[in-house]
């Protein structure tokens, strides 16, 4: 059960199922696309730009083609070279007009698909930080991290080629269309009743490649996960002599895979042959239409042309089938991107925020950007209250899921300088009672008060800043040791930090660090001890100099001999402190001023070390051994 | 690098084979078509010959069709190829990262292993598939465009001495710019993409310091790196297209103006330029195939590198000296002189002269505060890492001496940080002994005190896991465990502090139930309580690498300071676990 609240602890979750690929349909079409136009909105005028450059190349492309026909008949049969010369350098005119237009759209377009990606993942990003842990548990990092590669990469991919793709097939496409109709109606009949062939084998491949597509998908995330879990495990899978036994389960979904995919990539391929060949198929078509039609006429010049816009016609529509993947696969991507977007944000309509005081005489206190070791809460009416760490917890209950209750009723304080130690089995919640007191989660019913105040009046990050947590799960970013010390307070200085490592008995084993507090750790310290770890995390807690401090199983994997080591320091970093402390041990909860015994959400037993022991109740049995816990 | 991927193409190479000469024989018969279409208007239009339209018009259709035909088998053959390839290639690493030793895992991390065998892999195989239906195509294309235009008129083919270096030349300097920028990219995205996994990670910690804009800013640093960095990258690729487009146009409106003398002179036939000038188009679109593709291969250089990492990484511990039928006699264990450091390049040794004599059957604790080398040291009984000084022996043979399949049989480690995988509880216990009996599989369960709680689950042993054995608490992962250990029936059982989240009773009982049913067992067991050693038959205290003592927990009391101060940092009360 604590795993199951704990995100951080939650094990790789094969990817795959509807996160992976983007071949099913878009649920919002035209939210989404709407949505994503918002985004290339900021560039209007740029993309009105690069339409018109686009349309322009477009035009140059078609316009230097069609000078074919008036070539050919009028200067080349006739043997008209100076005219041929003049015209010559007008086609060569208008298609250096097209290259350069056509560069310049390319060119615009990198920057604006490059800025609107840069502009999604800021977004997505900082909505992220604002999203509840709930959210977090909900959602493997996985799944979370597929929308910041695959969904973004999707969007990047459609923006970068698509939309460019797509106006220029379309202008090609209507520009042809009206020059073919132009030289020869009947013709471009012919022509088309085989695009209509085309555009059918393409539905018919579509179809079939995207059912092969999702198959494909499915086999893609089943190797994944295969591998992510046993590569996870493979220290154990090496102990248990099981590598004959994990190739063999990788051959069986590799070979799954293969076949899954080979036969999507089939239907895939098939679709340039087809095309690609069917547009011959279209020329040799309109060829001998056309030659039948030009004994009549004689006009070669315009069987030439219209050849040439037979070839070009069917360009745009194989380069839009092509596209249609894409771009279903962009707004599928983009549409899991949204959702992620549209998430309600943690609640935060608290208006108290934390403030430096200075304590005048008489008791009265005032606000000041000095650091006085004092702080106070302002309320919106300008009045401050000092911070003295009282909290209390009155009738408080709470569930993760709406369903099963984890904490039933509690009510509990600790006063000012107060040491609360919070004992329990597995699931019985205490991690659960310091996540409500930082406002991770939000309650079903009941109150916490801190000096008094609800916490839901305080502003999150005021009520956050007040208390210093040490969780159980240590986690180191990439960096210097010292950069990660100074995650607790970002301006303090190198000697506060060496002071803060000092006091948490983690500046021998920094100093022997091949680069002392300077060395780079990388892949969440891993080449750090636990233990080693959990120094460094008081060490972060002791510097960021909160008046409530929270220890969430912060020694468990320090030795007793070495704890005993950093009692001193941690005695002096909860001196005048209220201390929330869970603990394995009983000898770290030992001195605490109460004790607090929970059960299956309730709290059974309160009181002092001694207190406790003389009821000769549940604590009695669990510190003498003779307890089990379910 | 090609040299070291080929030989993975094993059992694909028909396919690769008939798919190449399918794409080829696709460009030939494509090409057929202007030629004919040629004929019709200069020999048809020209004699009004409607008899003769017809018929070439009909070749045409067959050519098309043949050539659709080739292409679909191309398609069909390099994406099984292509696939296969790339399964095999899979197989291979997963195989090799299989005989890597726990060093190797340790220098590659398991993510960027992960990546290595998936996205990187794919990578390559896409590649192969698009590199036969494209690289051989287009050559094809070009040359016989080239030999079909010269024979149309070698005359009007000079045009192409000077368009095709002249797009080479373009092609490789394009070519040098983007490869770099490509490998930039994939940094920068690496970059990203750490960004956010540790925030993903640590967003406890990051709410807890409020510290999300600070998360913000870095972010938005790296966010704009790569964005800068793809502007360069792509910015560079559009250029591409209309130097391609320049120089093509440049070479038409340089035939219009030869070919147009020719027309008129009476060398050449106005179908015949027609023909040309598809020809052009066809070299111009093979051309921009082949740099398509070289762009493509710049990005999977990138990932066959880092898929050879692993394929040329040296397995750290091999059967190289295992002398064959040489099979654990017993469990007594013996280091001699043994010094080890897991990386040759730091200064001190994690162990340093380690000598010790365990008896077979016997049971022995080990104690010793963080870092002081208690993991390292039952690590090499196994041989998970080799000493680099010094002899580890078990049951009297040096450890290297036995296969490692043999060893490991016989020595059962449950780890520190130990893994259950998805699947059923059986499944996982099954690891220890495939083919363990339904007893045996309770047994293992009561001599670990898994019963208790397997009693309670519905579906007892057939209870499903999920991954990673989320639906157990951690006192009953580590019970887990232990009894699949157990299953091995090794002759040295060896528990790297795998009770701590178990409750001081239980874990007695684990240990009186060792007794009991592993009599024959030399039992090692590192613990940070005292009491789960004090009754083991031998007691190392471990600091800083050396075994500063050893004795009973009687003998210790007296004679060891270490031993002392930490029985009495526990008398003040004892933990307890769930």
């Amino acid at each position: 059960m604590a795993e199951q609240k704990n995100g951080a602890n939650r094990a790789p979750v094969p990817r795959g199922g509807p996160n992976q690929g983007g071949y099913q349909k878009p649920k919002n079409l035209r939210g989404t696309v709407g949505r994503l136009m918002g985004y290339l909105g900021r560039y209007k005028l740029r993309l009105a730009l690069v339409a018109v450059c686009i349309l322009l190349s477009s035009a140059c492309s078609v316009g230097g083609s069609y000078l074919m026909r008036p070539l050919i008949n009028d200067y080349i049969l006739p043997g008209n070279f100076p005219g041929l010369a003049k015209m010559l350098a007008v086609m060569g005119g208008i298609y250096l007009l097209g290259a350069g237009l056509s560069f310049a759209y390319a060119r615009m377009m990198v920057r604006i698909s490059q800025s609107t990606v840069a502009a999604l993942r800021r977004d997505l990003f900082a909505k992220l930080q604002t999203l509840p842990l709930k959210y977090f548990d909900a959602h493997t990092h996985g799944e979370l991290m597929s929308r910041f590669t695959n969904d973004i990469d999707n969007v990047s991919e459609a923006i970068n080629n698509s939309f460019a793709s797509l106006i220029s097939s379309a202008a090609t496409f209507l520009g042809t269309l009206a020059m073919m109709l132009y030289i020869s109606p009947l013709l471009t009949c012919i022509t088309f009743a085989v695009l209509a062939v085309m555009l059918a084998a393409v539905r018919g491949i579509g179809g079939r490649s995207r059912k092969s597509f999702t198959a494909q998908q499915k086999a893609i995330g089943a190797v994944n996960g295969y591998i992510e879990e046993m590569t996870e495990g493979q220290k154990v899978i090496k102990v248990f002599n099981h590598e004959p036994a994990a190739i063999e389960g990788f051959r069986e979904r590799n070979e799954a895979y293969r076949q899954a995919s080979t036969s999507a990539q089939s239907f895939a391929g098939a679709m340039m042959p087809v095309m690609g060949n069917l547009s011959y198929l279209n020329y040799a078509v309109t060829c001998m239409a056309g030659a039948l039609l030009a004994i009549r006429s004689g006009d070669l010049g315009g069987l030439a042309a219209f050849l040439q816009y037979t070839r070009q016609v069917s360009q745009p529509v194989s380069q839009v089938s092509q596209q249609v993947n894409v771009l279903l696969a962009a707004v599928a991507g983009a549409e899991r991107i949204f959702e992620v977007m549209e998430t309600e944000p943690e609640q935060n309509s608290g208006k108290v925020t934390l403030v430096r005081a200075k304590c005048l005489s008489g008791n009265r206190i005032e606000e000041t950007d000095i650091e006085t070791g004092a702080w106070a809460w302002k309320k919106p009416d300008g009045a401050l209250i000092p911070v003295r760490g009282d909290v209390r917890f009155d009738h408080v209950v709470f569930s993760y899921d709406g369903s099963k209750t984890i904490l039933n009723g509690i009510s509990l304080y600790a006063e000012p300088g107060q040491k609360i130690a919070l004992v329990g089995s597995t699931g019985a919640g205490k991690t659960t009672i310091t996540n409500l007191i930082n406002r991770f989660y939000e309650l079903d019913s009941g109150t916490i008060t801190y000096d008094g105040i609800d916490i839901r009046d305080i502003e999150k990050d005021s009520l956050r800043k007040s208390l210093g947590v040490v969780l159980q799960d240590t986690h180191l970013f990439s960096g210097t040791v010292a950069d990660n010390i100074r995650y607790g307070r970002l301006d303090a200085t190198d000697e506060e930090v060496e002071a803060a490592a000092k006091l948490a008995n983690a500046d021998g084993f920094i100093r022997h660090l091949p680069q002392g507090y300077a060395t780079v750790l990388s892949g969440d310290g891993g080449s750090l001890s636990q233990g080693e770890r959990q120094l460094l995390n008081i060490a972060r807690a002791a510097l960021s100099n909160p008046p409530v401090l929270i220890l969430d199983e912060a020694t468990s994997s320090i030795d007793t001999r070495t704890e005993k080591l950093i009692e001193k320091g941690m005695d002096q970093l909860m001196a005048g402190r209220t201390v929330f402390v869970i603990a394995h041990r009983l000898s770290t909860v030992r001195n605490s001023q109460a004790i607090l015994v929970l059960e299956q959400g309730e709290i059974i037993e309160r009181g002092g070390h001694n207190d406790l022991l003389d009821q000769q109740g549940r604590y009695y049995r669990l510190y003498t051994g003779q307890a089990e816990l379910a | 690098m090609v040299k070291k991927l080929l030989p993975y193409t094993k059992g694909y190479r028909p396919w690769i084979a008939l798919g190449i000469a399918c794409s080829a024989m696709d460009a030939v018969f494509q090409l057929l078509i202007p030629l004919v279409m040629a004929d019709i208007v200069d020999i048809g239009v020209a004699n009004a010959d409607t008899g003769f339209i017809v018929r070439k018009g009909l070749l045409m259709v067959v050519l098309a069709a043949v050539a659709m035909a080739f292409g679909l088998g191309s398609a069909a053959s390099s994406a099984r190829a292509g696939m296969g390839f790339g399964a095999n290639l899979r197989t291979a690493e997963y195989a090799r990262v299989q005989d890597f030793s726990f060093s190797n895992i340790e220098k590659f991390s398991t993510a960027s292993l992960v990546t290595r065998l998936t996205s990187d892999v794919r990578v390559l195989e896409m590649t192969l598939m698009m590199s036969m239906r494209l690289l051989v195509r287009a050559p094809v294309m070009l040359v016989a465009a080239l030999v079909l235009a010269v024979r149309l008129s070698s005359q009007l083919s000079r045009v192409f001495l000077a368009a095709i270096p002249l797009l080479v030349i373009f092609v490789v300097l394009l070519m040098t710019k983007v490869g770099p920028l490509f490998r930039q990219l994939q940094e920068k995205t690496d970059d990203v993409n750490l960004v956010v996994q540790e925030n993903l990670t640590g967003i406890r910690v990051v709410k807890s310091f409020v510290r999300e804009a600070y998360e913000k800013e870095k972010f938005a640093k790296r966010n704009n790196g790569l964005r800068e960095t793809s502007e360069k990258a792509f910015g560079a690729v559009v250029v591409n297209m209309p130097v391609m487009m320049l120089i093509i146009y440049g070479t038409i409106i340089a035939v219009m103006w030869f070919g147009g003398k020719m027309v008129f002179a009476g060398t050449m036939e106005v179908g015949g330029l027609t023909a040309f000038f598809s020809y052009i188009t066809e070299i111009l679109i093979s051309l921009m195939m082949v740099s398509m593709i070289f762009m493509m291969m710049s990005r999977s250089i990138a990932c066959a590198k880092r898929i050879c990492e692993v394929l040329d990484e040296v397995p750290a511990v091999t059967d190289a000296q295992a002398q064959s039928g040489a099979s654990v006699e017993s469990g007594s264990v013996d280091f001699e002189n043994v010094s080890f450091r897991y990386n040759d390049e730091s200064a001190g040794w994690v162990l340093e002269d380690v000598s010790l004599h365990i008896p077979a059957g016997s049971t022995v604790g080990i104690l010793g505060g963080t870092g002081s080398g208690k993991s390292t040291l039952v690590s090499l009984i196994p041989r998970l890492y080799e000493a680099q000084k010094g002899t580890v022996f078990v049951g009297s043979r040096p450890v290297a001496d036995y296969t490692m399949e043999h060893l490991r049989d016989a020595v059962s480690v449950v780890l520190q940080k130990n893994t259950l995988f998805s699947g059923t509880i059986r499944e996982n216990l099954l690891w220890g002994n495939p083919d363990a009996t339904e007893e045996q599989l309770l047994a293992a369960c009561r001599s670990a005190c898994a019963d208790e709680f397997l009693d309670r689950m519905p579906e007892g042993l057939d209870t499903d896991l999920g991954q990673g054995g989320v639906n157990v608490s951690g006192g009953q992962k580590q019970r887990l465990c232990i009894a699949r250990a157990i299953l091995k029936q090794p002759k040295i059982l060896i528990l790297d502090d795998s009770t701590s989240a178990v409750d001081t009773a239980t874990d007695a009982k684990i240990r009186e139930a060792f007794r009991r049913d592993l009599p024959g067992t030399t039992k090692l067991i590192i613990a940070q309580r005292i009491s789960s050693i004090a009754d083991a038959n031998l007691i190392l205290v471990l600091d800083k690498g050396r075994v500063v003592a050893q004795g009973s927990h009687e003998k210790l009391m007296k004679t060891c300071d270490i031993y002392q101060d930490v029985y009495l940092s526990q008398q003040e009360g004892v933990s307890i676990g769930g």
